[in-house]
């Protein structure tokens, strides 16, 4: 039934930290390393080793530059984006056959391989491209919040999260219930303003995004705020050292502007 | 939007077999059964034909066409949904009424009520498909009150021209059929315009920054891909090249429409200006749709560097 369900009280889904992700990619490939045996398996890829590699993925990791307006320098954000189980989620009710659907009990959102017919319809509802058509399977994958993972008795308490919060090595992705008040990763939003992606087009995702911290005064860390040669004893002493430690070969350059005595801003 | 052919020729072809239908209907209620066995046959058989072969064209762009039969289920929500069971159930009382006004068999009592419903049908599952697109909030330029008359319009006019290329094989060519199947040319190039004119004063305030949610801390631009080569998502929705050479389709679809009007008004003198009329009909109709998909562009591809959506 592609018709919403009531809305759950239970709503699973991710909290991801923009603060902490370091954009190193291993959620995203420990994903991918998971999901190509899992509920939706496997993730194919065409010419994968070739010069236009293509492939499914449910989580892709992208690099924005942030130009915020009293800061000298820009800053960079990584941004993991994948499925973000919204709670009235278009991509669910346009499916014709019934193969997407949205889980009563817990609010997953998943795509049954068996009876999907491949129209890709769902991926044009969906605003946050977190859909991607299977072109060798003919039919559409997306993140199962690791259904398989996350409920699965064989696995060790501890063990039973989505395999790319197990991956994060700086702990910028929480696992949890977002319709409970009380869940850590429902404080974890309340405590740092955790928000809604595209919240004017009615969707209501249940995974939050919590915003960077603000930046620490940033003209400590430019070059114009460093400590510059005084002319001190110790100055000297350390401009000496370095003409007489410095290769030969280096006094042509030293007729250049010597930035020796300085720290790298 | 990455323009699917198969899609573009369902479309158009379908648009073209229901307006023809629902004309046909028209003509069975104020005219009764058709003049000629073999010219309602051959009405009812191109109608007909053009609604099968762009169904069929549509499914064969499934990636599983063997469960097409699944897409009947979900009616209810879905307005692929409704459009694959409006397009069967279409079929029942479009044969049947194919048979009756075209004489095959016999009964004129029944031509009126089944040309009634036979119009209707063809109407909804035209409306079925414009609906699907209308919908689909992620597409600035689908989701407009608009969209939902350029699908119905081309399908009437596509079907007019049709009707009345058909007629002048035939001969015994009325006026009245060229100066309807006109006004519903003239109809249709006046709602694209409106379409036009509304996707671009549309305004398209969303940007890379709401998209993120970054926007809120200041200017958001892309930094790093997250792969290094295009994927699905940037191939279907990131389809660019249209854009660039918009202004001068649009001009030409509407060059051809006009065309088309005049080389219809022709007929009056040269009946087998008709088909002309109706080839380039259908052209416009085809490069029209062809934008359509092209220029749409998706909310998802402000992820990718797009600026605004």
């Amino acid at each position: 039934m592609t018709s919403l369900p009531p809305p759950s009280a239970k709503k699973l889904g991710l909290v991801i930290d923009l603060d902490t992700c370091v954009g190193c990619q291993a959620c995203a490939t420990s994903c991918k390393e998971w999901n190509m045996q899992g509920f939706s398996g496997p993730l194919t890829d065409t010419n994968a080793y070739g010069s236009d590699p293509s492939g499914v993925w449910f989580n892709r990791v992208h690099g924005y530059e942030v130009k915020e307006p009293e800061q000298a320098q820009s800053r960079i954000v990584n941004f993991p984006r994948s499925c973000l189980h919204c709670e009235e989620p278009a991509c669910v009710t346009v499916c014709p056959t019934g193969a997407s659907y949205k889980r009563a009990e817990d609010g997953i959102v998943l795509v049954n391989p068996e009876t999907c017919i491949g129209c890709k319809l769902c991926s044009w509802a969906c605003p946050y491209g977190a859909r991607e058509y299977d072109q060798s399977q003919g039919v559409m994958k997306k993140c199962t919040l690791c259904v398989d993972r996350i409920y699965n008795e064989n696995f060790e308490p501890e063990d039973r999260q989505p395999a790319c919060v197990k991956a994060c090595p700086t702990g910028a992705r929480h696992f949890g219930d977002l319709g409970d008040e009380s869940s850590k990763v429902s404080q974890l939003v309340a405590e740092r303003g955790g928000y809604d992606l595209l919240p004017e087009m009615g969707y209501k995702p249940v995974n939050k995004y919590l915003p960077p911290r603000a930046r620490r005064d940033a003209t400590n860390t430019r070059a114009e705020a460093l400590p510059r040669p005084d002319g001190s004893a110790f100055d000297r002493l350390f401009q000496w050292a370095d003409k007489v430690l410095s290769p030969k070969k280096a006094s042509a350059r030293a007729n250049e502007p010597d930035n020796s005595g300085q720290l790298e801003g | 939007m990455h323009p699917a052919y198969s899609v573009i020729l369902f479309t158009t072809a379908s648009g073209a077999g229901y307006g023809l239908l629902a004309l046909l209907g028209l003509v069975g209620i104020s005219h009764g059964e058709a003049s000629s066995l073999a010219f309602g046959l051959t009405v009812v058989v191109v109608a007909l034909g053009l609604i099968t072969i762009g169904l069929l064209s549509s499914t064969f762009h499934l990636g599983h066409p063997e469960r097409a039969w699944r897409a009947f289920s979900q009616w209810r929500s879905s307005w692929l949904s409704r459009e694959g069971v409006a397009a069967v159930v279409t079929y029942v009382p479009a044969v049947v009424f194919g048979a009756v006004w075209s004489g095959l068999i016999a009964a004129p009592a029944l031509v009126a009520p089944l040309a009634v419903v036979t119009a209707i049908m063809a109407m909804i599952t035209v409306l079925c498909t414009a609906k699907i697109y209308s919908t689909l909030k992620t597409i600035r330029a689908w989701y407009n009150p608009w969209t939902v008359w350029v699908y119905l319009s081309f399908a009437l006019a596509t079907g007019a021209v049709l009707l009345a290329a058909i007629t002048s094989v035939f001969g015994n060519f009325p006026a009245f059929l060229v100066y309807f199947s006109s006004t519903l040319l003239a109809l249709t190039t006046i709602i694209i315009i409106f379409y036009w004119r509304s996707i671009d004063a549309a305004p398209r305030d969303l940007t890379m920054g709401d998209a993120t949610g970054l926007g809120r801390l200041g200017q958001v631009s892309q930094w790093e891909q997250p792969h290094s080569a295009p994927n699905y998502i940037q191939k279907e929705m990131g389809y660019v090249v249209a854009r660039r050479h918009a202004a001068k389709l649009r001009r030409l679809v509407i060059a051809a429409l006009l065309l088309a009007i005049l080389v219809m008004l022709s007929a009056l003198v040269v009946p087998f200006a008709a088909l002309l009329s109706m080839a380039l009909a259908l052209f416009a109709a085809v490069v029209q749709r062809w934008l359509f998909f092209a220029e749409a562009q998706h909310v998802s591809s402000l992820f990718y560097g797009a600026k605004a959506a």
